[in-house]
């Protein structure tokens, strides 16, 4: 038998251009407070939102995805004819076909695109662009459009004051191509089967969470894994310009970076708190936390970042990468 | 922590955890205090101080039993009782 040709892959990958999108709709913890028993103080503190925003009638999973792609693809400098690839990761479509990635590449103009959906929870864009950079590094792919775009509030008991405070609508999209100097390091990913039932839907469709147990599995899990995914990149805790963890709550957030500090982090490492005004998008947070932060003047490009996602399965994944 | 811990061990190691985690000084954190409202420590932080707990005198705090530990005793009692 003759020996099958394969592709031919590229030295490295890195992220070229970033966007994100967001619905109009400004909800503030008074507001609320106006259809649930809850306050502004316990919010802030616990959770540390500020505001987020709710998707109107017109938003969907797709549009939000089509408007953080479109951004992403004009920020690398391209036009959608550069692209082969869409993956959007998600967690919320209310329909699983057809899937979201078919139409985004459709409604952007990426013809004949390898397009399918990923549901790795809050960590599916991480885990996205892991797959991404392997397609695109092994030449299946010229250059990859990822994507994390949730329409939580579709699946949330509006009157839940357990989960509809901290839920929110958004996306967050990045191009990966081809690069002489890799910027993108190895994905380290994982699931912890044993805390399966943590986060899940009720019969009606609705999220539920253990809060307390998903607040001591993300303070003390995670870290690791962002140690693990440093030392793939055979990189160290000093050598961080940006930690951007996926917003689950700012308080995992914050205890993420103290034990990365105690590590040998840098006490000017940049923390991503996008979660302020923008509440917790799943896998729309991380790639959304780093255009914001991007457009604040807060990270830079060449600068080294650590993503990193974790939620539901419960699952994780995590990388270091250069920001473009 | 090859011998079992004393009470008055087990009271030390918890203020300075308390300290660690919600700033409260460890001088304030004396038995008959209650977490909540003797010490503002919410139930996130519960969860710190029970992860940092259990690494120091070898236990297991389940989420399920924070709940019951109210004051500062209860948590030497608990400790005491499953080192
Ligand atoms: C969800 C979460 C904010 C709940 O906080 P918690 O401290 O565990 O909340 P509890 O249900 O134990 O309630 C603690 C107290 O606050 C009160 N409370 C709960 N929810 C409230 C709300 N929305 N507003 C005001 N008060 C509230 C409760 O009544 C309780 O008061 P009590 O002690 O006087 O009875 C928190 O557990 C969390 O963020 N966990 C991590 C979850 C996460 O990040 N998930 C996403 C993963 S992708």
């Amino acid at each position: 038998m003759t020996a099958l040709r394969i592709a031919t892959g590229v030295p490295g990958t890195r992220i070229l251009g970033i966007g994100s999108a967001q619905p109009e709709n400004v909800v503030t913890n008074d507001d609320l407070s106006k259809i649930m028993d809850t306050n502004d103080e316990w919010i802030r503190e616990r959770v540390g939102i500020v505001e987020r925003r709710f998707a109107g009638e017109k938003d969907t999973v797709v549009s939000m995805a089509v408007e953080a792609g479109s951004k992403a693809i004009a920020a690398a400098g391209l036009t959608p004819a550069d692209l082969d690839t869409v993956i959007v990761a998600n967690c919320t479509t209310i329909a699983p076909i057809p899937n979201a990635a078919a139409q985004v590449a459709d409604l952007i103009g990426i013809k004949a695109a390898g397009g399918f959906d990923l549901n790795a929870a809050c960590a599916g864009f991480c885990y996205a662009l892991g797959v991404a950079s392997d397609l695109v590094r092994s030449g299946s792919s010229k250059r990859a459009l990822v994507i994390g775009s949730e329409k939580l509030s579709d699946i949330v008991d509006p009157t839940d004051r357990s989960t509809a405070i901290i839920f929110a609508d958004a996306a967050g999209a990045a191009v990966v191509g081809p690069s002489d100097e890799p910027g993108i390091g190895p994905v380290a990913w994982g699931t912890a089967g044993d805390l399966v039932d943590m986060i899940g839907m009720t019969e009606e469709r609705n999220i539920y969470q253990e809060g307390q147990s998903v607040f001591r599995w993300a303070t003390t899990k995670i870290a690791p894994i962002a140690m693990q995914a440093l030392d793939l990149a055979g990189l160290k805790p000093s050598d961080i310009d940006v930690l951007i963890p996926h917003q689950a709550n700012l308080r995992i957030v914050e205890a993420i970076a103290k034990k990365l500090r105690k590590e040998g982090a840098r006490e000017d490492m940049v923390v991503a708190d996008d979660i302020v005004t923008s509440g917790n998008t799943s896998s729309a947070s991380v790639p959304m936390a780093m255009d914001h932060m991007r457009a604040a003047g807060r990270i830079h490009s060449g600068d080294v970042a650590l993503l990193i996602g974790f939620g539901a399965g419960l699952s994780y994944a995590g990388q270091v990468v250069v920001c473009p | 922590m090859a011998e079992k811990p004393t009470d008055e061990e087990i009271l030390a190691g918890l203020a300075e955890i308390v300290e660690e985690v919600a700033g409260v000084e460890a001088d304030e954190v004396t038995a008959e205090k209650s977490f909540v409202d003797d010490l503002d420590i919410d139930s996130l932080s519960m969860v710190e101080i029970a992860v940092q707990a259990e690494d120091r005198f070898e236990v297991k705090i389940p989420d399920a039993e924070l709940a019951n530990l109210k004051t500062v005793g209860d948590a030497v009692t608990y400790v005491s009782k499953n080192a």
